[in-house]
């Protein structure tokens, strides 16, 4: 006999399974990655503060945030800055094509993910060597 | 009981006429952001390592000021409409969840004026 809801004990029945028992699916990892970008691209904001704010106090206070953002640190920080930014950017369009009714079919939603992972790999790359390349023409 | 009909509920903007607000200033935020961060990841990429000169000779004209500053509030927008809904979705406290809503726009405000401030400061 099946127990009675309300018996104040755990049921003995098995529980739908949690995140963790899942593989997770392509879309699943996109949906999740695109918050955590947008979470982390919110304390971003406070890099573009501080670059704009050092730039507009003076050559001593740019080199100061020079010093820290070429630092290993730094550059870690913001590798992981331009790799959100351009994630978040790239699957953002995604999103938009979903809102306007496109690409809903399981097997198009996989691929537009895995597009936006190597787009995202490919850009993030392409734009540090870019950043290093002009680095050397200003020296 | 409502009399109005299912479909009457969705169409239009809700009894508060503000349904789709939100949704709305969120896709509205991210069109712009689309050429606005390829603009910012441009002038980042170019002026990465240049000499302090360069940087604010470039900040000086007009057209990268304007650029720059509708970037930014564009972009802090955006951030307040997203965190409202990640906090919505994750607080279940009401208190706990008013305070981060406050929170994350006094942020954003704070945000937008200092980078605002910088960007006037070095163009004007």
């Amino acid at each position: 006999m099946p127990e009675a809801r309300t018996s104040g004990r755990p049921s003995s029945r098995p529980l739908s399974p949690h995140l963790q028992i899942y593989r997770w699916p392509i879309t699943m990892g996109t949906s999740i990655l695109h918050r955590i970008t947008g979470v982390g691209l919110a304390f971003g904001t406070l890099l573009l503060a501080w670059w704009l704010v050092a730039a507009s106090m003076g050559p001593d206070a740019y080199a100061d945030f020079e010093s820290v953002a070429f630092g290993w640190f730094g550059r870690l920080v913001l590798f992981g800055f331009t790799l959100a930014l351009v994630f978040h950017a790239f699957n953002g369009v995604r999103h938009l094509f979903w809102d306007a009714g496109y690409g809903f079919k399981t097997a198009s939603a996989n691929v537009s993910g895995l597009a936006v992972y190597a787009l995202t790999l490919v850009a993030t790359i392409v734009i540090w060597v870019m950043a290093y390349q002009g680095m050397g023409t200003w020296q | 009981m409502s009399v109005r009909s299912p479909l009457g509920k969705v169409k239009g903007l809700g009894s508060a006429r503000s349904g789709t607000h939100h949704f709305w200033q969120q896709r509205l935020t991210a069109v712009a952001l689309l050429p606005l961060t390829l603009w910012f990841v441009w002038c980042v990429v170019r002026y990465t390592g240049a000499p302090h000169g360069e940087v604010i000779a470039f900040l000086s004209d007009p057209v990268s000021a304007v650029v720059m500053l509708l970037f930014i509030v564009a972009g802090v927008y955006h951030m307040a409409l997203g965190l409202h809904v990640v906090i919505e979705d994750y607080i279940q406290r009401e208190g706990t969840k008013i305070a981060l809503f406050m929170l994350i726009n006094f942020a954003a405000f704070a945000v937008a004026a200092v980078c605002g401030f910088a960007v006037l400061k070095i163009a004007i």
